[in-house]
């Protein structure tokens, strides 16, 4: 047995994970449409790469980079695209986006596929390029681009790969499910990571202690090798990368760093598995293990699930029942966000449906004051102080909250979870989060403007002071010039100076000749300008709609006019 | 269909805030058994005169505030703060003292300050520091424990109870007296040995002292009860009585006539157990944190101890607690947990990034 260490905090809702766990994973009917966002993952979106009316193969590539942190997607199954245009999406402001609508052909055809069944002999980069290809990100919620976390970096050097079996949610099963029905693709997948990660020294799967078949199927495959199984009590939120990292090592992340500060790199289950496709099968990611549960649902089962689903297709084949809904939940309770429509589709971090009935969970009873009883710091997993926080985070007090490490929470839900009072504490944090960063980009929106500004001012101080010295020099010659003149003239006067301009002035005026030729050009310029016009206009009288006729013989007309003026002036000089 | 769009997390523990009222209301029984045992039937009806004005002063506050009134008596706060004030007064005290320090409490100390959860000070603390200043000698005559009273003397019944209560009729002769703490204030010139000999309060007493001693049992059990549900943690109450221990272990002066008393007696005396778990835990006004609650609760025992032995008054919970509640806030700002990721704990008025 390996040493745990315990978080601080954590709390025991009710698991909920046996109903889900009564049969192996299934496999739905392929649905008629399937709507594959482009933006799964964190980091920039690609360029779409198929047009409407294009038929595609399973596993297709839809899209194409045009940043280093882009991830493609693909085509779930065989079909016509039919739509590339906003669809409501699976993101908690219920916003739509842009996603590729397919309709399935029905015979789920894939492309080519070239697995590499001996990966030892492909170096690391070659591997972490297909598995950017197979649009490879995190499934455990994040949706990190998974090779960017694998990628070596020059100053850290990984040592300890942590596998993320945690599943610490209330209600979902995909992980173990995966666990139990999957447990060779996944050891492949966790040997096809070590070879990335050059042999790391300590390869751990963290597991909570209520997964015991997954625990036992997992040790049936790893008893000779050097992977190390550590199951610990459970308790929400274990799972929390950041919270597994101190659970199986001691160790902390660094407020604002990644695992990789600490040599470390935390991998979930179904991402290791996906990249064991994608490397071994040569197949992208397209599709997933999703849990679909709660008491609305006849059903409660893990499926194999396309990803582009629309959920009602999911919830249509497990019996949901409507009006016994009290709301639509994908991930878990504690941390999964609301839908407001089953339009959405499954994406690749879906890990959960939930279809709570009303009894199940109900709607939630009004806010009562907070009487700071604590309850939250006792919950709260990173030691904060989630009674002070909302204290100022109503106060709207940003020097306060950052003082109070507001950005280290992880808005896991426990504080909201236990407050007697009800206050929904974690809707408060992230909106005061998103007042803060709004500030700061205010703030440096303001610093830019006002650097701008400063060196506006400075450059205009600049010029004018130039202009004066300039100025100033001029009259320095004049003054100069005067009193060299009144000393050689004393009696000098007015006709002088007049006789002096009259002299400039002509010495100004270009000779007839110079005249002559520049007017003859600028006649030649508007003749041509009007050929082009006349041209312009037959064309528009043979396809062109009345307006543009209209807009043509107005151009021709004042180019008309131009080179009658040209002829006029030139005719004057002449004569 | 459309669905509801609620944040996270859905679905909630079922623990509500009127639920940890009225587990402390219940958690006060012992304690309220033990002083209506030892001290007849004044204690219930201040329990009673407490209560109803309490609650009729909290409803036409918030009707002033435009508060919805149901919600929030719903939620027992203002019945809290009117039992444990009734429980701190004396037995038998007249009915406008105790109108007059729950319309203090509630009025003053907690509504005009923005009602539940926004009172600085402990509202019971403050309607009986109220009172202690303005009628000390009501507040200072209580009433003989059940085995000290003179042969053939009972505590009165009910109904004469209310009569002294309500029509100021004054009590028979031999049924109110000194407690423990008044003893030792008032006899500087006896070494401990000859307190304990002399006084009937002690040498009768099964530890610490007669009546007293079981009135504190009874609000450590009380106590203990909430620490296991727990409604609050060890920090506050423990860290009190701790140091009261230690400072009368300090200070015991192997039981000379300038000793203020044994750890015992301390620990066992006046409000003690009463004010170490429930009214050092009342949360609002108490620091937050539980390092912040464990220096809270220390300063309180510490305060305690000085006033009993140094100062003019025998008992001192709720002048010690009126302080700690003044520091509170002070306290908050050097006791922030050390959170996840960050190396040094910080200031809660730091500025900027920490490290």
């Amino acid at each position: 047995m390996s040493r745990t260490w315990e978080t601080p905090g954590g709390v025991h809702p009710p698991e909920n994970k046996l109903q889900s766990m009564t049969q192996s994973i299934g496999h739905l009917p392929i649905p008629g449409t399937l709507v594959i966002p482009l933006h799964q993952h964190i980091g920039s979106p690609e360029t779409v790469d198929v047009t409407i009316g294009q038929t595609v193969l399973k596993g297709q590539k839809l899209t194409t980079a045009i940043h280093s942190d882009n991830l493609p997607v693909h085509a779930s199954t065989s079909g016509t695209v039919i739509a590339i245009d906003d669809h409501p999406v699976a993101h908690p402001s219920g916003l739509n986006a842009l996603c590729v609508t397919i309709a399935s052909d029905g015979k789920d055809q894939w492309i080519e596929r070239t697995g590499i069944a001996d990966f030892r002999r492909c170096g690391p980069l070659d591997l972490l390029q297909i598995i950017t290809d197979a649009g490879i990100a995190g499934m455990g919620g994040a949706g990190f681009p998974a090779a960017i976390k694998l990628s070596p970096s020059n100053d850290k050097t990984v040592d300890t790969l942590i596998i993320n079996a945690t599943e610490c949610e209330p209600y979902i099963t995909a992980d173990d499910a995966a666990m139990r029905g999957k447990t060779q693709d996944l050891i492949q997948g966790i040997e096809v990571v070590c070879h990335i990660l050059n042999g790391p020294k300590r390869v751990v799967i963290g597991i909570e202690d209520n997964k015991p078949q997954a625990i036992k199927a997992l040790r049936s495959y790893v008893q000779e090798s050097s992977i190390k199984i550590v199951p610990f009590p459970t308790k929400y939120p274990s799972g929390g990368e950041k919270q597994l990292i101190y659970i199986l090592t001691g160790r902390e992340v660094p407020s604002g760093g990644l695992p990789i500060d600490l040599g470390m790199v935390c991998l979930n289950i179904g991402t290791l598995i996906a990249i064991k496709r994608a490397i071994v099968d040569g197949e992208p990611l397209i599709s997933r293990i999703t849990t679909v549960t709660g008491e609305a649902c006849g059903v409660n089962r893990n499926y194999e699930v396309l990803i582009g689903t629309p959920i009602s297709h999911l919830l249509t084949h497990n019996e949901f029942d409507e009006n016994n809904c009290s709301r639509l939940i994908m991930g878990g309770p504690m941390m999964g966000f609301s839908l407001t429509s089953t339009d959405v589709p499954v994406v690749k971090t879906t890990n959960c449906i939930l279809a709570p009935s009303h009894s199940e969970i109900p709607v939630d009873t009004p806010a009562q004051a907070c009487i700071r009883c604590g309850l939250c710091a006792e919950a709260c997993p990173v030691s904060l102080l989630p009674q002070q926080l909302f204290w100022y985070a109503q106060a709207k007090d940003q020097e306060r909250l950052e003082a109070h490490n507001l950005f280290d929470c992880i808005e896991c839900g426990a504080c909201s979870y236990v407050c007697p009072s009800n206050i929904p504490l974690v809707q408060h944090y992230r909106s005061s989060k998103g007042e803060i960063r709004k500030a700061n980009i205010d703030k440096i929106d303001a610093d830019n403007a006002r650097q701008r500004f400063e060196f506006r001012k400075l450059r205009l101080e600049q010029a004018d002071k130039q202009r004066q010295a300039k100025r100033e020099a001029r009259r320095l010659v004049t003054e100069q010039a005067r009193a060299a003149s009144s000393t050689s003239q004393p009696g000098s006067s007015a006709a002088d100076i007049i006789a002096a301009a009259q002299q400039r002035a002509i010495t100004k005026k270009a000779s007839p000749d110079q005249q002559k030729a520049k007017l003859e050009r600028a006649l030649l310029a508007a003749q041509s300008r009007l050929q082009e016009a006349e041209k312009r206009l037959i064309e528009a009288t043979i396809n062109g709609s009345t307006k543009q006729q209209t807009i043509c013989s107005a151009s021709v007309e004042s180019a008309r006019q131009k080179v009658d003026q040209a002829q006029h002036r030139l005719r004057e000089l002449t004569d | 269909m459309a669905f509801k769009q609620i944040s996270s997390p859905h679905g909630h523990n079922p623990q509500s805030t009127s639920w940890v009222m009225q587990l402390v209301l219940l958690s006060t029984l012992p304690g309220f058994i033990a002083l209506s045992y030892q001290f007849g039937w004044g204690t219930f009806i201040n329990l009673i005169i407490a209560v109803m004005t309490s609650l009729v002063a909290e409803a036409a506050m918030l009707a002033l505030r435009n508060r919805p009134i149901a919600f929030y008596l719903k939620d027992y706060s203002a019945a809290v703060t009117a039992v444990l004030l009734a429980l701190a007064l004396p037995p038998l005290a007249s009915w406008w003292v105790v109108v007059v320090g729950s319309l203090f409490a509630i009025v003053v100390a907690k509504q005009l300050y923005g009602g539940i959860g926004h009172n600085p000070f402990n509202p019971a603390m403050v309607g009986y520091v109220v009172l202690l200043i303005s009628f000390p000698i009501e507040m200072t005559t209580w009433v003989t424990p059940i085995s000290l009273l003179p042969e053939g003397v009972q505590h009165p019944g009910l109904w004469e109870s209310l009569s002294i209560v309500f029509a100021g009729n004054t009590p028979i002769d031999g049924i109110t007296g000194a407690t423990p703490l008044d003893v030792f204030k008032h006899s500087s010139g006896l070494v401990v040995d000859q307190i304990y000999h002399d006084e009937a309060l002690f040498n009768q007493a099964s530890f610490a002292g007669v009546g007293w001693e079981w009135v504190n049992v009874g609000f450590l059990i009380g106590g203990i009860i909430l620490l296991k549900t727990r409604i609050f943690t060890w920090h506050a109450p423990l860290a009190m009585l701790g140091t009261l221990a230690l400072m009368s272990i300090l200070f015991w002066d192997s039981g000379s006539s300038a000793s203020p008393g044994s750890p015992v007696m301390h620990l066992f005396s006046g409000a003690s157990m009463m004010g170490a778990f429930f009214i050092l835990t009342d949360p609002v006004s108490s620091a937050v944190s539980n390092r912040g609650r464990f220096i809270y609760g220390s300063l309180i025992g510490l305060l305690v101890y000085v006033i009993r032995a140094w100062g003019n008054y025998p008992d001192a919970v709720a002048f010690a607690v009126l302080l700690g509640n003044f520091a509170a806030p002070f306290i908050d700002n050097y006791t922030l947990p050390r959170t996840y990721g960050h190396t040094a704990r910080r200031k809660a008025t730091d500025k900027g990034e920490d490290e």
